[in-house]
């Protein structure tokens, strides 16, 4: 049960009651991308408007779980202010902490609140709905207009 | 061969229904899941599987492994006269006239794609229909969507009511000198509605329409008699009736099997082969190219003979028993909306959790040991219906006692707990 009440962190719950930058898309938005996991249907689409290589504003719409949804909230309060190439270094270090972990400490120390997202790993069948929203950004940064989980 | 096991149930049919001494036949329920017992309740997924199935893979390993029709040694005779025997208890198990009616698959989903493949694409044309239902599995929306794509006929679709039953009058309207096929599903896998089969049979075999349904659900839970339903052809799974995964049936009237063309090229569905020409082999085996899942088959026969030694009408009666108590205890529950309330209904409980996603209720359910099923359970349009991106599923089986319904209810005055709601 306290691995449980890691995975739903009020951190997290707090996110997926009252997601930040949802439902939004920011005028200007120049970069955007439609997230789909095909294991669970869940979909998301991330907006972002970047000027002069940094992200001016971003934000999500779309419907999921809440880890999902906690996960694209906090990318967004994550990515506010940030040039591509530290999006590109963040969404490695999240995906590094979703998939092969880390110590809390350490993510606490590098991460601040995302590090509440380790708590996914510990549920394989979950990582995905933690990463959807990552994954989309990632696509909507580089040009592309989808992205999957898979 | 040690001759095919009986299948160890004791049971007379004018016993009491005793579910503790079915559970005993079933390893795997008896096992603890993040430190609380499990409670399956998954089984529209799959089954588990009793003992004597899992002895009856084994032993044919052990024993008669071989290959089928081919060999005049010990072991392919034990092999074959084992496998072909199955064919006559799944006769029996359908209800159907003749043992040669049965063909072996690899589940509903192929014997739904043979007979798209077989029956109904050699009779389309551009602008002919083929019904199918809005609550229908994908299984059986793709293979006629992919039909119509390449013939050019078109996917008419019953509708369905808020409760998730059939809108029939809608059928009766559709149905006309354009319909080439009614594809229906027996029991829907996730709204539980068991669908008024044999009066749309009637409907369509009076406009000279032949009807397919897909049995997936229906098979595990209530007593089957293809005959008196008349359907024309009938699909099941073997891993939903307690049996081991990559085995199927479909029933075909022989007829009509008779007239369709071969499914796949190969061994085994032969009669003589040279590069002049090739004759086929005989209904069912017409088929059936390749060597066949010999075990499986095998090991489906014992899952059929465990079935019908508890009785099939005694499992329907427990299971709607049980279905109407989990049903009363659901609904008082405060934001918890079920989906699918259909006056004739299965064993299953679609249900929405106000606020909080399917995927976090089956999450938080499993570290109460409680296993169910979310997601839209590979039928998107019925989620479409209802308006919701998800549902959280518990099915039940033969095997579930109010132990594991109450696990249920309990999970889920947790999940509000941990939501707030």
């Amino acid at each position: 049960m306290s691995a449980l009440r890691e995975l739903y962190e009020e951190v997290i719950l707090d996110h997926n009651r009252n997601p930040r930058n949802y439902p939004k898309r920011p005028p200007g938005t120049n970069h955007s991308a439609k997230g789909h996991n095909p294991l669970c249907g869940d979909e998301v689409a991330i907006h972002l408007s970047v000027k002069d290589g940094v992200i001016e504003d971003i934000g999500f719409e779309g419907d999921g779980c809440a880890i999902s949804t906690a996960s694209a909230s906090m990318l967004t309060e994550a990515l506010k202010g940030k040039n591509a190439e530290e999006a590109r270094a963040l969404f490695a270090r999240v995906h590094g902490l979703l998939t092969e972990g880390e110590d809390p400490e350490v993510a606490i120390a590098t991460l601040g609140k995302l590090a509440v997202l380790g708590g996914v790993k510990d549920y394989p069948m979950r990582v995905k709905c933690a990463t959807l929203a990552w994954h989309t950004m990632m696509a909507a940064l580089e040009g592309d207009e989808t992205a999957t989980s898979e | 061969m040690a001759s095919n096991p009986t299948p160890t149930r004791p049971l007379g049919h004018d016993d009491p229904y005793d579910v503790e001494a079915i559970r005993r036949d079933f390893p795997a329920l008896h096992q603890e899941v993040n430190g609380h017992r499990l409670a399956y309740l998954d089984n529209g997924a799959t089954s588990q599987k009793p003992r004597a199935v899992i002895d009856a893979l084994t032993r044919f390993y052990e024993n008669d492994n071989a290959n089928v029709h081919r060999g005049v040694h010990t072991l392919s005779e034990r092999a074959t006269l084992a496998y072909e025997a199955v064919r006559g208890k799944v006769q029996h198990f359908l209800g159907a006239a003749d043992e040669r009616e049965v063909v072996f698959v690899r589940g509903t989903t192929e014997g739904i794609n043979l007979v798209a493949r077989c029956h109904v694409r050699p009779r389309l044309e551009p602008g002919d229909e083929i019904i199918v239902s809005e609550m229908e599995h994908h299984s059986n929306i793709v293979p006629w969507q992919i039909l119509c794509q390449e013939t050019g006929a078109r996917l008419r679709v019953i509708p369905i009511d808020d409760d998730g039953a059939l809108v029939l009058e809608r059928f009766h309207e559709m149905l006309s000198s354009r319909t080439r096929f009614v594809s229906l599903v027996h029991v829907a896998n996730s709204l539980g509605t068991v669908n008024p089969v044999r009066a749309i049979i009637e409907a369509a075999h009076a406009e000279g329409v032949t009807v397919m349904l897909d049995g997936a659900q229906s098979a595990p839970h209530m007593p089957l008699d293809v005959q008196a339903l008349d359907c024309d052809f009938f699909a099941f799974s073997s891993h939903k009736v307690l049996g081991p995964t990559g085995i199927g049936a479909l029933y075909g009237k022989r007829a009509l099997l008779e007239e369709m063309p071969p499914y796949q090229g190969g061994g085994d569905m032969i009669r003589t082969v040279s590069f002049e020409e090739t004759t086929y082999a005989e209904v069912p085996l017409k088929f059936e190219a390749g060597t066949p899942n010999i075990a499986d088959t095998i090991a489906l026969g014992t899952a059929l003979g465990y079935l019908q030694s508890v009785g099939l009408d005694r499992v329907a009666a427990h299971e709607q028993a049980l279905l109407e108590y989990a049903t009363e205890a659901l609904a008082a529950i405060d934001g918890v909306r079920l989906i699918g309330t259909a006056p004739r209904k299965a064993g299953i409980l679609s249900f929405v959790v106000s606020g909080v996603h399917a995927h976090d209720v089956g999450t938080i359910l499993d570290s109460c040991g409680v296993a169910v099923r979310t997601g839209h359970h590979c039928t998107q349009p019925v989620m479409a219906r209802f308006g919701v991106p998800a549902t959280t599923r518990a099915s039940l089986a033969l095997y579930n006692n109010r132990d594991d319904t109450d696990a249920l209810v309990a999970g889920l005055y947790r999940v509000k707990e941990i939501f707030k709601r």
